[in-house]
């Protein structure tokens, strides 16, 4: 653990029993069903730091911001925050003064709030669940200022959640999560659902709110480019696992993984107006039976024997002139130098703004 | 504005153009529509989702459709398709295939030409497939619909098509069910029915949208194939501006049941006319630059209960002057696009 790490996961890994019911299963005579959905993951998080996880549907990055925010107990490994142990085995729980400094934004600012509350009373809850502030004079001034803090009016307190557009909603799930006054937030996909003027209004918030509390955010999302643009340093998961992990600048420019450089090259962006490109074959396998090996061996154009056989760890790349001492890529065929380190760099800044008249 | 009825068709002041035929590309429009207005009634009046949208594609031409949640773009596609969802009806304004108006036409002419000359692409591929029949027998019923093809030859043809959109094992898998297909198959799947019979256009309202990137672009690059192939125009309607970027020729910017700019999609994407489509532009993040803060556009789109007079983006726009309040803007030049703002009225002049 190096100074300053705030939040630090090793080999967590969770495993979700999806057997079907004990009689039935017996009956047909099959073994127990069991999904890998993180397997033995390692990363840290420095105080004041983004991280991103970036990866497609099923790839295990939601069920780690779980993990990290103690929703789920760990099936192997820890996780440890400023050094005390979270989400343990068999004891599950966070103690009371460390859950206060970690929240979470969701992905559906429908569901993540109740429809039958007022607003205020939604801001309020971690408040009384914290008992941060006593008295309902000093409780209800405390949550017009979280109100007025993500941009609402503190009237807005009086209405219920339907009133609301899904932007608005989700600076009520940032206001709530604020109000137990975190240090660590895990956003799973917090803008996905919202439009794009939105999604830049709440991701300029979440910036601010971070410079001026000092945040700490692990941020989930299958969104390359909205990674890069709130991260500092980006994982990218596939099946469960990290592949690999970098800083920001080091993995979009200079991406050593098959599977990042894939993910890069696939995202329809509007710098590259008109220009074809050739998108990878083959499509995330089952995670209930992953492929041997590595598990992107089946759609990697790199794979030998090897990759088939063993699975690739985390390691330094030897490309290291290239990379920070921090960055971590789990391929073979870049450990093997197997593949062309070209390096890949978009034309960067692009948009020509014209004036209008 | 909602509720209150405009005095449509308005005659045509000079200096401003229609975006009909003539932007289209090509020499005659194969869809043109005109004066498009939807509404529906409720209760406490008429609501206007769709309001004078005019716009024309030509033959093979991709013209993406672009706009946030509520901007009429899936409802003026549905009208397209006549599969608009009553009570929402075609309050104003004509809709013409080669030439001819396809929005009067009783339900059993239309179903004819759904299918046969506009094929359609939905979000997602599993509520456009009947789970209780295998894909070779949608197929088969698709095309046997539409032409007069043997069984035999029907299904050679389904096998065909599963080859042409890239399912691997086409002749196995045209016995499978939808459940036996992942959501990118699926997908293929449904590109497969849309181009069983050869139809002229194809309307795809967010085919991509359920899809992992990955798959995403596996998706935009076998459309755009088969449709150059084909010869086949597509309306694409997206809220993804990058998925516009990489597979349109021209696209439509819609805010609050209107189109406020439309042009060649390189010139709107990398100069944008109208406040909107600039401040659109502006807040989507991209890995191609290193900005602090993304653009922001103040407020957010208008209800259909209360849209604003005169330009209905004047409240949020940060150019707004008084005509802006007073008088709504129709589309006018603005270099190689057409925008719907004032501050291109000069150049109309």
């Amino acid at each position: 653990m190096t100074a300053g790490t705030l939040l630090e996961v090793s080999h967590a890994s969770k495993v979700f029993d999806v057997s079907p019911p004990w009689l039935a299963r017996t009956l047909a005579r099959q073994p127990r069903l069991l999904l890998h959905a993180v397997h033995d993951v390692s990363f840290s998080i420095r105080r004041g730091e983004t991280l991103g996880l970036v990866g497609e549907s099923g790839c295990g990055k939601s069920t780690v911001a779980r993990l990290v925010i103690g929703l789920y107990k760990l099936s192997a490994g820890t996780i440890t925050y400023e050094g005390h142990k979270i989400g343990a085995l068999a004891s599950g729980r966070i103690p009371r003064a460390l859950r206060r400094k970690l929240q979470m934004i969701f992905q559906d600012p429908y569901a993540s709030l109740n429809p039958r509350w007022r607003v205020a009373d939604i801001v309020a809850e971690p408040i009384h669940a914290q008992r941060l502030v006593r008295g309902r004079r000093a409780i209800g001034a405390r949550v017009d200022a979280l109100l007025s803090q993500v941009g609402l009016a503190a009237a807005d307190g009086q209405k219920y959640p339907h009133q609301f557009s899904g932007g608005q909603r989700q600076r009520i799930s940032i206001a709530r999560a604020l109000a137990s006054e975190p240090e660590f937030l895990a956003c799973d996909e917090p803008t996905s659902a919202l439009d794009v003027s939105v999604q830049a209004q709440v991701l300029n918030l979440m910036r601010d709110l971070q410079r001026e509390l000092g945040l700490t955010y692990l941020f989930i999302s299958h969104n390359l480019a909205v990674v890069h643009h709130v991260a500092d340093r980006v994982g990218v998961m596939y099946l469960g696992r990290i592949v690999e992990i970098a800083d920001k600048a080091t993995l979009f420019r200079h991406p050593q993984h098959p599977y990042t450089r894939m993910l890069l090259d696939a995202i329809p962006d509007v710098a590259m107006s008109g220009e074809s490109r050739i998108p990878v074959a083959g499509e995330v396998p089952n995670p209930l039976s992953p492929p041997s090996g590595c598990a992107f061996h089946p759609r990697c154009p790199f794979a030998n024997e090897r990759c088939r056989r063993e699975v690739p760890q985390l390691g330094e790349s030897p490309d290291v002139a290239a990379l920070g001492a921090h960055d971590r890529v789990a391929c073979h065929a870049v450990e093997e130098r197997r593949l062309g380190s070209e390096t890949r760099v978009r034309e960067s800044p692009r948009k020509v703004v014209s004036d209008p008249t | 504005m909602s509720v209150r009825r405009s005095p449509h068709p308005d005659p045509i002041p000079d200096g401003q153009r229609e975006p009909s035929a003539s932007e289209a590309g090509e020499g005659h429009a194969l869809l043109d529509v005109r004066h498009l207005r939807i509404e529906f009634p409720t209760r406490r009046g008429v609501l206007t989702a769709v309001d004078d949208v005019s716009f024309a594609i030509g033959p093979g031409e991709v013209l993406g459709v672009v706009g946030e949640s509520g901007a009429g773009k899936s409802l003026t596609g549905a009208a397209i398709i006549g599969l608009l969802e009553p009570p929402g009806r075609i309050a104003a304004g004509e809709i013409l295939l080669d030439g001819a108006r396809i929005d009067d036409l009783p339900d059993e002419a239309m179903r004819r030409i759904r299918g046969r000359r506009i094929g359609a692409i939905f979000q997602d591929p599993l509520a456009a497939l009947d789970p209780l029949y295998s894909i070779g027998s949608q197929l088969v019923e698709t095309i046997r619909t539409h032409l007069p093809m043997s069984e035999a030859a029907a299904r050679a043809r389904a096998v065909e098509l599963l080859q042409e959109v890239g399912i691997p094992a086409a002749a196995r898998r045209v016995d499978h069910y939808p459940h036996q297909f992942s959501g990118g198959m699926r997908q293929r799947v449904v590109i497969a029915l849309a181009l069983a019979a050869n139809p002229q256009l194809i309307v795809a309202d967010e085919p991509t949208t359920a899809l992992d990137v990955s798959i995403q672009a596996q998706i935009i690059t076998l459309l755009r194939r088969l449709c150059r192939d084909h010869g086949t125009a597509v309306m694409l309607i997206t809220h993804d501006m990058g998925v516009i970027a990489e597979t349109a020729d021209r696209v439509a910017v819609m805010y609050a049941g209107r189109i406020v700019e439309i042009g060649p999609v390189a010139d709107v994407v990398r100069a944008p006319r109208h406040p909107y489509t600039i401040g659109l532009m502006g807040s989507i993040p991209s890995v191609a630059d290193d900005r602090d803060r993304l653009v922001q556009i103040e407020g957010s789109m208008p209800r259909l209960t209360a849209i604003p007079s005169g330009c209905p983006f004047h409240p949020r726009c940060n150019r707004a002057f008084d005509r802006c309040v007073r008088e709504r803007p129709e589309l006018l030049d603005a270099g190689t696009s057409l925008a719907a703002c004032w501050l291109h009225s000069r150049a109309a002049v």
